[in-house]
């Protein structure tokens, strides 16, 4: 058996499938080169994600855990879904076979950049390094001073 | 309602492969090498299935190699051709992109020992030129192999000019036959093939087993040494119940071949049109010249293993050239040699049918597939970019 039952589940019946037209933050990762996108929006009210949608182009793991990460941030503070890790995403899941576990990766930078997006609109300050997920040696933001 | 619809990749045994088998487990379970009466048996019988593929490809039962799959004989044509080539400062190949990998990947070695190796285009619609096969060939070419037809799209290619184009200029030429072998007529003979490669599963005989076919003169590189069998070109004491099922099946399949591929045909036909219908998608691969019983489609906007995944789920196996059904970051080298965008190629489908599968069973895919693509367009960001205008649509 390719996938668990849980990545069975929200892969044939995954949950919030849609768009939002008022989001109050939209992330888009990935890209359809690579064969998978995932694209998150975000309505907010007093700091807590009262509703979120998913669109995804990609395979059993790219639905499923976009399904899932929706899941675990609906109704949690901003904050609290800033910290949504990849793995918890997968523990959830009930594990992912280890070439898809990039997946997960995508899923979380989904939920963040859609956060991002959110603080961006709103002209709330954050700390950049939260949302740097590239590799840290070439990145201007983790440069030390000269 | 259950449907297997993935033949390409392999197909179910015949009544009479199985009966094949199990007698030949049962009775003739000597050694075709042993001198006694029960060993000679076997010889016998191993004898008579040489026989039989031999005169289904129109060759010599002495150019007959049984191998453990098409595989195989792949890398000992390619190998032996290479070894031969070189004796004589030969150290050039010409091959093409859309080669299965057994092949490839034997060109990835001998490129590492220092032979060059040309890939020819194989153009939009997945068809090798000769003229291009022709111009390709240097004084220090040593092989040229070209598939007999596509796995992934099924387009056929003009192998007896490309035989001709190599007689006339002295290069051998050697086919990957695995997909055509039971399903197209094959004569050696008369297309000047020199080396051929086929695969019992391919035809409704077991697995595991194949046939490397070369013709007399050509002296083959072993790649496993030991006994003396199959001419001292290929040790290891034969599996005599597999290679009987592969000549029962052979044979099965060469004598009901005609009616075979019309019934297919008309199945398949039926498909494309259908599935012709689902807006932005498109067939992969020469319309007219193809296998009876493939069809390759990409719908643009969806990716293809979750296609997959929700066909299953509906009964119907099939499969696809994405990235996450070949298990690397890049689709299918097939469909990136027609020219597709990455992107289109994740989106694929192989529907591959054989004589065993129905008009019913082609009508109920033919429900299933425009509801499953429908279904994963709607939650995909690049259904809906495409249809917003944001991105442009590669598949008009």
């Amino acid at each position: 058996m390719l996938y668990s039952e849980q990545v069975m589940d929200h892969f044939l019946h995954p949950r919030n499938v849609g768009t939002m037209d008022d989001a109050d933050g939209v992330g888009e990762v990935g890209n359809a080169r690579c064969g998978d996108i995932m694209k998150i929006y975000l309505k907010i009210e007093n700091g807590i994600i009262v509703d979120c949608k998913f669109n995804t182009f990609g395979c059993g793991s790219a639905i499923a855990t976009s399904s899932m990460a929706t899941e675990m941030i609906k109704g949690k503070p901003v904050e609290e879904a800033m910290e949504l890790s990849n793995r918890a995403v997968v523990e959830a899941l009930g594990g992912l076979p280890a070439h898809k576990l990039h997946c997960s990766v995508l899923a979380e930078e989904a939920v963040k950049a859609a956060i991002k997006d959110y603080y961006d609109k709103n002209g709330i300050t954050y700390n950049p390094k939260l949302f740097c997920s590239c590799e840290c040696d070439s990145c201007h933001l983790h440069q030390s001073p000269q | 309602m259950k449907v297997y619809a993935d033949h390409a990749a392999t197909t179910p045994m015949s009544e009479t492969a199985l009966r094949t088998v199990a007698e030949a487990m049962r009775r003739l379970y000597g050694n075709p090498s042993s001198l006694h009466s029960v060993g000679q048996a076997a010889a016998a019988a191993l004898m008579g299935a040489r026989e039989t593929m031999a005169r289904y490809l129109h060759a010599s039962p002495r150019e007959i190699i049984f191998t453990s799959g098409g595989s195989e004989a792949d890398n000992q044509a390619i190998l032996s051709a290479a070894m031969l080539g070189e004796k004589k400062g030969k150290k050039h190949i010409v091959s093409t992109a859309f080669e299965h990998h057994a092949v490839l990947h034997t060109l990835n070695r001998l490129e590492k020992q220092g032979f060059e190796v040309t890939l020819l285009d194989v153009h939009t619609d997945g068809l090798v030129r000769p003229e291009e096969v022709a111009a390709a060939i240097r004084p220090d070419t040593a092989l040229v192999t070209v598939m007999y037809a596509n796995n992934e799209i099924g387009t056929v290619q003009p192998i007896a000019e490309i035989g001709a184009v190599c007689r006339q200029r002295g290069v051998l030429f050697h086919t990957d036959a695995v997909q055509a072998a039971g399903r197209l007529p094959i004569d050696v003979e008369a297309e000047q093939i020199d080396m051929l490669s086929l695969s019992a599963h391919k035809f409704h005989g077991p697995k595991g087993v194949g046939v490397l076919f070369a013709r007399q003169g050509i002296r083959l590189s072993n790649l496993i040494e030991g006994g003396a069998q199959e001419r001292g070109r290929r040790a290891g004491t034969e599996n005599l119940p597999a290679i009987l099922g592969m000549a029962a099946a052979f044979e099965e399949a060469c004598l009901h071949m005609a009616e075979n591929a019309a019934r297919v045909s008309a199945l398949r036909d039926r498909l494309i049109e259908g599935l012709s219908a689902i807006p932005h998608g498109v067939l992969n691969g020469d319309r007219a010249r193809r296998l009876p019983g493939i069809v390759n489609f990409c719908f643009e906007g969806i990716e293809g293993e979750s296609l997959l995944l929700l066909l299953d789920q509906r009964g119907i196996s099939a499969s696809s050239g994405s990235a996450c059904t070949s298990g690397s970051l890049d689709p299918s080298h097939v469909l990136l040699a027609l020219g597709l965008p990455h992107e289109v190629a994740h989106g694929s489908l192989r529907l591959s049918l054989s004589e065993t599968n129905t008009a019913e069973e082609t009508d109920y895919m033919l429900s299933a597939v425009p509801e499953v693509v429908a279904y994963l367009r709607q939650m995909s960001p690049v259904w809906h970019d495409l249809q917003e205008g944001k991105r442009h649509y590669v598949i008009q």
